[in-house]
């Protein structure tokens, strides 16, 4: 009543600051520790640019470098090689592809190994677990790197080092998704008969399989944005016409491949969330037996004891 | 009677129904195995080069494993971790390297976030523009931007600190806009009703509602950068994988190993203090929800 703005006097709202300093200010308690935790952090922000080595003299030449690449990369232009360069997308594109097609087959037995209704034996369970983070831990450059020293330059490098990191990922995605699966189903196929395959069978398999496809479409997606960079350490791809074309200072060229890169990851963006939409739909609601028209409403219900 | 009629009924239209499904599973094998055959194709994968090729992974692999044996098992680890100080202080710079970049990419991403969020920009084309720049900067890989900055800036963790951040800035940027556009709207007309401009409706209105989900994004992104920076050291941007790349390139087989092994080794601590501290800060709200 008495503290609309019009009848608020002097008196009143020293009253209300003494009482509700916050509203009006910061504490000095809490405008020390501001000031305290800003200047901590420019602290670490100066140490940082002296450890990575940024005088300013650096940062204002680099930035007029730049400056100079990013006026370079428009208009970009294929070169004498387009269809070279469609071609090592499209290689790329096809590492991803068959890179997570093999990782998601070895993932599958890997995964029902790795959960714990079906593996209880938490000893046998958990190296096989960490064996999964340590697959996943190494990132897949690092994997291209060692196995293009093994198997040599090109994209089976990039196949084999894009399936490893994604067995890590998928096997404990997997695992993760039967360990969640409704155990009433399970039980059915079992008290059915069932043995221990048929219930894997139509137990659990009905349930996660769904969840496996969305997650390898997922996986697909940004896999081929990997793809695009193996090629840079040599394991096939667009990545290596890439930083070909960086080393050769050719910027218009890799201006136009990294709007090709751009362009081929947001399709396959959009085909892959449009599949993964359809699936998860199909596997939430899928009609078991569609009747073309029902009778059920019509007909008189079936009594228990009449039926046969 | 009505019951088996209803049988026979269900009978047909189940051998319909399977009659379409194995349709359609053949039809979607074919296209499959064309696909398939594309990929193998484009990417020259033959069975022949994979059997050449497993062997030798597990030859080179075998190689990288350190000789320790139990007698002599300290001294082992000594020869086989000899250059532990200086990787330890290339593991700081990586680490440093991706925690400045989170900072200043959540920074980054935080002014990009407001008109680049739908109920937020005000005008279709600004949400538009914005929208834009966030998602360009983020689909270009950390490592070709890396490749740029080295040779812009020179070699060094300073280029790989400006890559991240250019990523992070539009990854960050994308999410927060996501969540910005989740948020009570009542709230944004109650300041503007009490005449608030722009900037008093996001801080009073919108960022309250925000926080927290952006200090969840932003702990997520600092294990992600984690990891890339230690990537971006292959392309000679400082950091932990310059001396991976030159440890597997000069065929220095026990320092591979080991390297690799801290790297996960960090990686994972990091991963974990994350997620406690992510988890404590949902927990929190959630209890003030409620």
């Amino acid at each position: 009543m008495g503290l609309s703005a019009a009848s608020i006097d002097a008196a009143q709202l020293a009253s209300l600051r003494e009482r509700f300093p916050r509203a009006f200010s910061r504490t000095p308690r809490e405008r020390a520790i501001l000031i305290a935790c800003l200047v901590g952090l420019s602290a670490f922000i100066v140490f940082c640019l002296v450890r990575f080595d940024a005088s300013p003299a650096r940062i204002v030449n680099g930035m007029e470098r730049f400056g100079k690449i990013a006026g370079a990369l428009f208009p970009p232009t294929p070169g004498e090689a387009f269809w070279d360069l469609v071609k090592a997308m499209l290689e790329s594109v096809g590492m991803a592809f068959l890179g997570t097609l093999i990782a998601a087959v070895v993932a599958v037995p890997l995964g029902f190994l790795g959960a714990r209704n079906v593996l209880p034996i938490q000893l046998l369970r958990f190296p096989i677990r960490r064996s999964f983070d340590f697959l996943r831990g190494v990132d897949a450059l690092v994997w291209a790197l060692v196995y293009v020293r093994a198997v040599g330059l090109g994209p089976l490098a990039g196949v084999l080092a894009i399936a490893t990191t994604d067995v890590g990922i998928f096997a404990k995605l997997f695992a993760e998704a039967i360990e969640n699966v409704e155990r009433k189903q399970v039980e059915g196929v079992r008290a059915a008969g069932g043995n221990a395959v048929k219930t894997v069978r139509f137990g659990i398999l009905p349930q996660v399989l769904p969840i496996m496809l969305s997650n390898v479409l997922y996986m697909f997606e940004s896999n081929t944005r990997s793809a695009t960079i193996l090629g840079i350490i040599g394991a096939g791809g667009i990545g290596f016409a890439l930083s070909d074309r960086i080393r050769a200072h050719r910027w218009d060229e890799v201006g136009f491949i990294i709007i090709m890169i751009i362009v081929v990851v947001a399709l396959i963006d959009f085909v892959s969330h449009m599949l993964r939409t359809r699936v998860i739909k199909a596997g939430v609601n899928r009609p078991l037996i569609r009747m073309e028209d029902p009778v059920a409403p019509a007909a008189p219900a079936v009594e228990p004891g009449k039926a046969r | 009677m009505d019951s088996s009629i209803q049988v026979r009924r269900f009978e047909e239209e189940f051998a319909r129904l399977r009659k379409r499904q194995r349709f359609e599973l053949f039809g979607y094998s074919l296209l499959f195995l064309a696909v398939f055959h594309l990929a193998a194709d484009f990417s020259q994968l033959t069975l022949e080069r994979l059997a050449a090729g497993l062997p030798r992974i597990g030859e080179y692999l075998g190689k990288t494993l350190p000789e320790i044996k139990l007698a002599s098992l300290f001294s082992d680890i000594g020869v086989w971790y000899y250059g532990f100080l200086k990787w330890l202080k290339l593991l700081g710079d990586t680490f440093l390297i991706a925690l400045m970049a989170t900072l200043f990419g959540a920074v980054g991403g935080f002014v990009l976030c407001f008109p680049a969020s739908r109920n937020l920009a005000g005008h279709y084309w600004v949400y538009f523009t914005f929208r834009r720049i966030a998602e360009v900067a983020r689909c270009v890989p950390e490592v070709v931007y890396a490749l740029i900055f080295v040779v812009a800036f020179g070699i060094g963790p300073f280029a790989g600190f400006l890559a991240l951040t250019i990523h992070t800035t539009g990854a960050l940027g994308k999410l927060f806009a996501e969540a910005n556009e989740n948020i009570d709207e009542r709230q944004l007309d109650g300041v503007r009703a009490a005449g608030g401009n722009w900037f008093e409706t996001i801080r009073y209105a919108a960022l309250p509602q925000v926080l927290p989900n952006f200090t969840t994004y932003t702990l997520w992104r600092l294990e992600l950068n984690v990891r890339s920076a230690a990537i971006v050291g292959f392309v000679g941007a400082g950091g932990i994988g310059q001396e991976l790349y030159q440890a597997i390139s000069l065929n220095y087989y026990e320092d591979v190993s080991a390297i690799v092994l801290m790297v996960v080794v960090t990686i994972t601590l990091i991963d974990l203090v994350c997620e406690r501290i992510r988890h404590r800060i949902i927990g929190r709200e959630s209890l003030q929800w409620a």
